[in-house]
């Protein structure tokens, strides 16, 4: 075997020069070649205490993996990967690494992190490239369990139910299955062609995907059990976007990045001639700092906007998105306009001229500058306004990108189920909700968090529905 | 996918259609909507539920061709398929403690207004109804209605059928007359329901509307539906997919909301065009 690399920094990631891939909507990591991937395995000291694995929400054994990667077993790391993650080829491309595994790798106190994250994407790209596609189905146990929602948590929870020989249905409300993997994450970071890789892995597994059906409407989570399925687990996602509740919201142009979002991915309005229109071009704001807000603005500039701001009401010490998206934004010239809030959003209106087609359309966006002060309830510092600096940015396409509430319509039909204050349904450490036999997880439990947080909600899940169901945890 | 089960004309440019889907048959109650796509990348675009038979499995829609989605949707004949169809969404139409009612419908609107006349007449109460119709050639459904209702009234505004005027002038005679009604439930353009609650205002009925603004998912996601309520001087944000259709005609904002329907006009104008286009060469 080759030796160890000491080299301080990763392998870096080859990837679309940020002044094409602006234009266009293919991935702009490209993923490390076999012989990156030898030589980024090799600076992996194997701890014994393996820090990176208590990094990971769904502990997938980082040093095992590795290994057979310096032994030039891809097949095999990818073997060791699926043990822990139903869905290696979209954790490697977004997952906040810098904040889990690699936070804890040795390797990060002097220099860079071991590329974990590059280096999952690898074998899990390498097993795509060349699996036959051979699943040996489980042998069926006799246990139904449904599963609402086929986003990370309902397709993790239906994977690992699956290959313990569970009879799985995956109820989608939408039409394509993937949840916020295909209506929220953009093309260019995360190809649908992948999403759609695992979701027939599943379906081969034996897992039934039905679409267009909205639990909750088209049936109850009590309905589910009258079908005779024994336990239900609720994935269901985040809900309806947040407004910031100033005045001109109603103006044409605002949209949530929800829907914005969803009009890209999902109806693919990026297209050239698409059937779902959206509004391209033009100058564009993004209010919010979130990955969310960054696959927003991003999404904008690949639609042909001339310019993009990113309006965050804090400093970029606090701006919650993944640093290689911020990095990737700013290559690509999406302008940060930091501790600046937003007050009202202006719009056109003719006085002389009722009929005037532009009446209504969003002009621009007036906003405030901040500072910060005392830190607030989540330890970070709260930002205030800057008495009378208020400026306008000239745009006319506003996306608000400032978080969701829980949707309420499981929580409207299904008695006895317990929600928080805002909306979350509530469970214990093992994803169960206040009605037996169903439990919960990702987005609809926590609100707006991580796809990796949301699989291992879907994992922990899945684990304690096999207890319940197979007698070995009693309630 | 989804079988056109059974399709007829209802005038030169609305079709009523049967589609088999039997789970939302099951549910379906006046005032809900579905969502459907008539093919592969396809829009998604919200109809209100025109009826159902459960036993059959079958739901009842009826669309105006407007645009690119209905034109292709328009060409699909009986024992054909579309690719998705799901629902029932938002809130029924609320009957509890509604005895005597006047429903109105306008155009298209009477779609959706007529099961929710049928709801009501089922339920025992005092159904009166207002229809009106640019001319005789867009008239629909009034023997369906004439059998719903204690009373009917049909205007035309050009006067080629039944009374000339639109749907205002009767209502404000009878409530000029001294008529009440627990609620009026009006359905149909923006411009008429605005209409009907300031002509109601002065009398102090209530009154309901179904607002049919722009969708994508309408499950609660995208926020693209959202209306604005006046509440007690207040601004509130409401999302016609969850929180609707229908909302009380005096809080709504019309006019914003008739602003937002117009979002993609010419975007539209023109995938309609294009459709228009292809079809011709199909056919």
């Amino acid at each position: 075997m080759a030796k160890l690399n000491m080299r301080p920094d990763k392998n870096p990631m080859p990837a679309q020069p940020p002044e094409v891939r602006a234009h266009n909507f293919l991935e702009v990591a490209k993923g490390y070649s076999e012989d990156a991937a030898l030589d980024e395995a090799m600076r992996c000291l194997s701890c014994r205490d393996m820090p990176c694995v208590s990094g990971c929400p769904v502990n997938i054994r980082i040093p095992e993996f590795i290994g057979k990667i310096k032994e030039g077993d891809f097949e095999g790391a990818y073997r060791v990967i699926s043990e822990s993650s139903s869905l290696p080829a979209v954790c490697g491309r977004v997952c906040p690494q810098e904040t889990q595994c690699e936070e804890r790798c040795v390797r990060g106190k002097k220099g860079e992190p071991v590329g974990i994250g590059r280096l999952e994407r690898f074998v899990a790209d390498y097993h795509n490239e060349h699996d036959a596609g051979n699943i040996s189905v489980p042998e069926p146990n006799g246990h139904r369990v449904a599963v609402v929602g086929s986003g990370p948590s309902g397709l993790t929870c239906a994977g690992d139910l699956a290959k313990k020989g569970y009879a799985v249905t995956v109820y989608e409300a939408l039409h394509t299955a993937g949840g916020v993997l295909v209506y929220g994450i953009p093309e260019f970071r995360l190809p649908k062609a992948i999403v759609k890789k695992e979701t027939e892995t599943l379906e081969k597994l034996g897992v039934k995907i039905e679409t267009n059906v909205i639990i909750g409407k088209t049936l109850t989570v009590d309905e589910l059990f009258e079908d005779g399925f024994e336990a239900v687990f609720i994935g269901s996602g985040a809900g309806l976007p947040n407004f910031m509740n100033i005045p001109g919201e109603g103006y044409k142009g605002v949209y949530s990045a929800n829907e914005f979002l969803t009009r890209s991915n999902l109806m693919k309005a990026y297209l050239d001639e698409p059937s779902t229109p959206i509004m391209k071009g033009g100058r564009v704001a993004v209010v919010g700092g979130g990955n969310v807000a960054m696959d927003a603005a991003r999404t904008a500039l690949r639609l042909g906007a001339e310019t993009v701001y990113i309006v965050y009401r804090r400093s970029m010490e606090e701006l919650p998105a993944r640093r290689e998206e911020v990095e990737h934004a700013r290559e690509e010239g999406i302008i940060f306009r930091l501790l600046t809030n937003p007050t009202r959003i202006l719009g056109y209106e003719n006085p002389e001229n009722a009929r005037d087609p532009k009446n209504g359309f969003v002009t621009g966006i007036e906003c405030i500058e901040m500072e910060l002060g005392e830190p607030d309830a989540s330890g970070r510092r709260r930002p205030v306004p800057k008495e009378g600096s208020e400026f306008v940015l000239d745009v006319d396409t506003v996306v608000m990108a400032i978080g969701t509430s829980p949707n309420p319509l499981i929580k409207n039909t299904t008695e006895g189920l317990e929600v928080n204050r805002r909306g979350g349904i509530v469970v214990n450490e093992d994803g169960l909700t206040s009605r037996v036999g169903v439990y919960a997880g990702g987005d609809a439990v926590t609100g707006a968090a991580t796809v990796i947080s949301a699989m291992g909600a879907g994992k922990t899940a899945a684990k304690a529905i096999d207890e319940y169901l197979t007698g070995k945890k009693e309630l | 996918m989804y079988k056109i089960v059974r399709k007829r004309a209802l005038n030169p440019t609305v079709t009523e259609m049967e589609i088999e889907a039997p789970l939302v048959a099951k549910k379906a109650k006046p005032g809900q909507f579905i969502i459907l796509r008539v093919d592969g990348d396809g829009e998604r675009i919200p109809l209100t539920v025109a009826g159902t038979d459960a036993d059959e499995g079958t739901v009842k829609i009826i669309f105006q061709t407007v645009g690119a989605t209905t034109e292709a949707l328009h060409h699909k004949n009986e024992g054909e398929y579309i690719s998705d169809f799901a629902g029932p969404l938002g809130v029924p139409t609320r009957t509890e403690g509604i005895k005597k009612v006047c429903i109105i419908g306008g155009g298209v609107g009477c779609a959706i207004a007529m099961p929710v006349a049928e709801e009501f007449h089922r339920l025992g109460a005092e159904v009166t109804s207002i229809i009106g119709f640019r001319s005789r050639d867009f008239l629909i459904l009034e023997d369906e209605f004439r059998a719903a209702s204690d009373r009917l009234v049909v205007m035309t505004d050009d006067g080629s059928y039944a009374r000339e005027g639109n749907v205002t002038v009767p209502l404000r005679e009878m409530l000029e007359a001294g008529e009440r009604f627990d609620m009026i439930i009006a359905i149909g353009p923006l411009v008429m329901m605005k209409f009907v609650t300031l002509t109601a205002k002065p009398f102090g009925v209530p009154v309901t509307v179904s607002m049919n603004p722009i969708m994508i998912d309408g499950t609660g996601m995208c926020g693209g539906c959202r209306v604005t309520l006046v509440r007690g001087g207040e601004r509130v944000t409401k999302f016609a997919c969850v929180d609707g259709p229908d909302f009380d005609g005096y809080e709504i904002d019309f006019d914003e909301a008739a602003s937002r329907g117009r979002m993609y006009f010419d975007f539209e104008r023109r995938a309609h065009e294009r459709t228009c286009n292809l079809l011709k060469g199909a056919n």
